[in-house]
């Protein structure tokens, strides 16, 4: 499947989607991404045809399957709407209300995501042995991603008009009121964008639950890669996890539906006025305390633990900084370039509606819900054949990147666009502005925080991404993670450590430079 | 609209400049061996690092487990990078010799190395082995309680009480060795005793801290994790025993780590050489005296002291190479463990 080379919304349903026709460059681009995007995608129906109709039916028509697609379809049921209550609880907190140390609690609930989830299984079977089931799948997964509802839901936020809650409440609405009729309406996209992002996570995800007994359908796909050493039988397992995705991706446009969320008025932007919390400030900083000590605390105890029995003799400085350097290296670029091609993708999904924008979004989540091995073993399998220069190089690990974690980018810089009011940029337009200085001075200013949010979460996966970092980095890659999984299989914990650690300790500044900066240039 | 696309074409020039830059930056030399390594990082570092000091010849290494390089050289077929394949377990080293990607090994090499510790189709070599054991918590069994076989642990006195991780191809590598000398229908019987009393945990690290906490009264694991735990931190062997079956018992099996050489090598000549190095005496000394606690299996060299040597360990004889991993796979599909 290639795209058409002019993207054109079906019906152009008013008159600034007339105007905001994407242009050549952004054609090109998105229709290069769904090309590459389609790689994963083709080798996993490769693999349903080449194997044929009765192996591929006995693979997937078994008890076990039964079991683990339950467990899966379990799983993201009950975790993403907890993901969602705690994700918009804790945003809303730290950005609306007088909270105190705001600042503080900020980046503490990004940093989950950078904890390597073996620690995190490992941590939670210490604290409750018994731990297993869905409920420990739950339990492990939702303190390990709900900062993806967090962080484009704070973002949002940040950019909400604050004029049209004040309206409310001058018309007599109690805080709760305006919450749930106003804010709640507004957060729709970044909740489902959230909720998406959890979702497909929850498809692939694999090492999470290493410790704490609990299967699900990825666990039948890395089982036949196990046993037959054929890609083909794995690969065409993964198609039933592309079906999951699609029936995702279609909930979440019901659920979004087609209305628009840009805000009106002048686009200056204005700090809204803080909720007083009163009695409740106590509550809530509890809460949020609880929160983490057991999304940050747990895991981060065990890692010191560990540090505490290895002593000095663990921190091989050369080791460490060598690891540190090619992971700051390589998520730098992945995340930058991810969230830069992730702009058009999501200019074509905001601002024509259609089939065809549903596509080339769709595309993106559907090839990352593909467990990492998948995608891995497509590139391979064709960059050898094909681009055999390319094998094992940057070029090739960043690309791969892309491929894995452009959701991430993909669902922050759209809620951030649709925020975008059209009428702002016409104005810009009228006012003799070209369309890139309109882009550079009015769409990208108010996008910024939703794309340094995007920005982070790709850079924070690709810190902590293992199976595509193994098989396609050039030669001689050490990133933290690979360290970090490479003693623990030895169980060296103590030397793992200090990997684990800098990963997370890597996290949290990292976010708070990228909230500075995306605050910065929103403002000027 | 020009400028428009000149400075986002910059941005995404630029970008690609950085990518361009560090992939020259970090492209290894050429004169180098390439090992694809899925052995425990530490050891094929030690393997190297003495191997270089005695010839001279450089090795790099790209590390990863025995599931995702094995795949990856099939999937690379003839076109590989790789010049040698090591790994943890024996299945990966068999799928790459079915698809017809090892050389033949040196005589010199598979002299060196005792019948029983590699195939008979010499296209690879065992360089280590490790023991089935049994692994108990002491507060729960006391050692008259012991299985006396591990055929015992499909009785339903054991219900609930035993783990391990049927998903690992280690595993598989058992239940492969029972099939081999117990039959189908014995295995078959024994996968339903699993199935019905078994807790399933995902590797032997989860299995052994299960055990440790008391969880389980007792596993199926290989050896050498117990002994690095109790040689690091205790933290998840501390409450723990171990047993061995003996009696060439199927729970007495012995696996192998292998070792071969890519045949579309070019520099096979050193390749080869590599594989002569691990399995003579300088190779498996440093099993004797590392602290991998796996076993040496070739040149005569003993074990690492604080082991029970493998000739006491009474292990059945299994010929590597007529382990039926796929008819394995089947029978655990069959009896719902996979």
């Amino acid at each position: 499947m290639v795209a058409p080379p002019v993207l054109r919304p079906t019906a152009p349903v008013s008159r600034s989607e007339a105007t905001s026709r994407p242009g050549p460059l952004v054609t090109a681009t998105v229709a290069i991404l769904v090309a590459v995007t389609l790689i994963p995608l083709g080798y996993v129906a490769w693999a349903a045809v080449s194997i044929g109709w009765t192996r591929a039916y006995d693979l997937v028509v078994r008890p076990r399957v039964g079991e683990l697609l339950f467990n899966t379809v379990a799983l993201v049921v009950v975790t993403v709407p907890l993901c969602a209550v705690i994700g918009v609880g804790v945003a809303w907190l730290v950005e609306r209300t007088d909270l105190r140390g705001r600042s503080c609690w900020r980046p503490l609930f990004v940093a989950p995501l950078a904890v390597p989830a073996f620690v995190n299984s490992y941590a939670w079977v210490g604290v409750i042995p018994s731990l297993h089931g869905l409920s420990a799948g739950v339990l492990v997964s939702t303190l390990s991603y709900f900062p993806f509802m967090y962080l484009p839901v704070a973002a949002t936020l940040r950019r909400l008009d604050p004029a049209v809650e004040e309206s409310a409440r001058a018309l007599g609405s109690n805080s709760a009121g305006v919450f749930f009729r106003v804010v709640l309406p507004q957060l729709r996209l970044a909740i489902l964008g959230g909720s998406l992002l959890i979702g497909v996570h929850l498809l692939a995800e694999f090492g999470a639950f290493a410790m704490v007994r609990f299967d699900t359908f990825t666990v039948a796909i890395f089982q036949q890669f196990q046993v037959t050493f054929d890609g083909a039988a794995g690969s065409m397992l993964a198609g039933v996890l592309v079906l999951l995705c699609l029936v995702l991706l279609v909930a979440e446009a019901l659920a979004r539906g087609s209305v628009r969320f840009a805000r009106i008025g002048a686009g200056v932007p204005r700090a809204s006025t803080p909720i007083r919390l009163g009695r409740n400030a106590i509550p809530a900083q509890v809460g949020l305390a609880a929160l983490t000590v057991l999304a940050l605390g747990v895991p981060v105890w065990t890692i010191l633990r560990w540090l505490w029995i290895g002593g000095a003799d663990v921190w091989v400085l050369d080791d460490i900084g060598t690891a540190l350097g090619q992971t700051i290296g390589l998520a730098t670029v992945a995340a930058v370039l991810t969230t830069v091609l992730a702009f058009p993708v999501a200019w074509v999904a905001v601002r024509s509606s259609g089939v065809l924008a549903r596509t080339v979004e769709g595309a993106n989540y559907v090839t990352s819900s593909l467990p990492g091995i998948v995608t891995a073993l497509a590139l391979v399998t064709v960059t050898i054949h094909v681009a055999r220069p390319l094998y094992q190089s940057v070029a090739l690990i960043v690309f791969a990147y892309v491929l894995l974690f452009m959701p991430r980018a993909l669902v922050n810089v759209r809620a951030g666009l649709a925020q975008v009011p059209p009428s702002l940029e016409e104005a810009s337009r009228s006012l003799g502005s070209s369309p890139s200085a309109t882009f550079l001075r009015v769409t990208l200013r108010l996008t910024a925080p939703a794309a340094a949010a995007g920005a982070s979460l790709v850079f924070v996966a690709v810190a902590t991404e293992l199976t595509a970092t193994l098989l396609l980095a050039p030669t001689g890659t050490r990133t933290l993670s690979m360290r970090f999984w490479s003693f623990s299989s030895e169980l060296d914990y103590a030397a793992a450590a200090p990997y684990a650690l800098v990963l997370v300790v890597l996290a949290i500044p990292l976010t708070l430079v990228l909230f500075r900066q995306s605050t910065k240039v929103a403002a000027l | 609209m020009r400028r428009g696309r000149s400075s986002r074409i910059a941005v995404v020039v630029s970008v690609l400049a950085v990518v361009v830059g560090l992939t020259a930056c970090s492209s290894s030399g050429n004169d180098e061996l390439l090992v694809y390594n899925a052995q425990h990082e530490s050891l094929t570092k030690e393997w190297i690092d003495a191997f270089t000091k005695e010839t001279g010849i450089k090795v790099t290494y790209r590390q990863g487990g025995d599931t995702e390089l094995g795949n990856q050289l099939v999937a690379e077929g003839d076109k590989s990078p790789a010049d040698v394949f090591l790994t943890e377990n024996s299945p990966a080293m068999a799928a790459v010799e079915r698809a017809g990607l090892f050389a033949d090994l040196d005589a010199e090499t598979i002299n060196q190395v005792p019948s029983q510790y590699r195939p008979a189709s010499g296209k690879w070599t065992g360089v280590a082995a490790r023991t089935t054991v049994f692994v108990y918590n002491k507060a729960k069994l006391q050692p008259d309680q012991l299985p006396k076989s591990l055929l015992d642990l499909q009785q339903p006195a054991w219900k609930g009480r035993w783990g391990a991780a049927p998903t690992k191809a280690d595993f598989q590598a058992i239940v492969a060795a029972l099939l081999h000398l117990k039959g189908e229908a014995a295995t078959t019987q024994w996968l339903a005793g699993m199935k019905a009393n078994a807790k399933i945990y995902n590797d032997n690290i989860a299995t052994l801290k299960a055990v440790n906490a008391g969880e389980v009264d007792g596993g199926v694991i290989y050896h050498y994790y117990w002994f690095r735990d109790q040689a690091k931190t205790k933290e998840m062997s501390g409450n723990t025993a171990l047993y061995y079956f003996r009696n060439q018992d199927p729970g007495a099996f012995v696996s192998l780590s292998g070792g071969g050489v890519i045949k579309s090598s070019k520099k096979a000549p050193q390749a080869q050489q590599f594989l002569r190095f691990i399995t003579g005496k300088g190779g498996q000394e440093v099993l004797e005296k590392g602290d991998s606690f796996e076993y040496p299996v070739a040149s005569g060299v003993p074990a690492n002291p604080a082991l029970v040597p493998l000739n006491e360990l009474q292990a059945p004889v299994v010929d590597p190479s007529t382990l039926d991993a796929q008819k394995v796979a089947d029978l655990m599909t069959k009896a719902g463990l996979l």
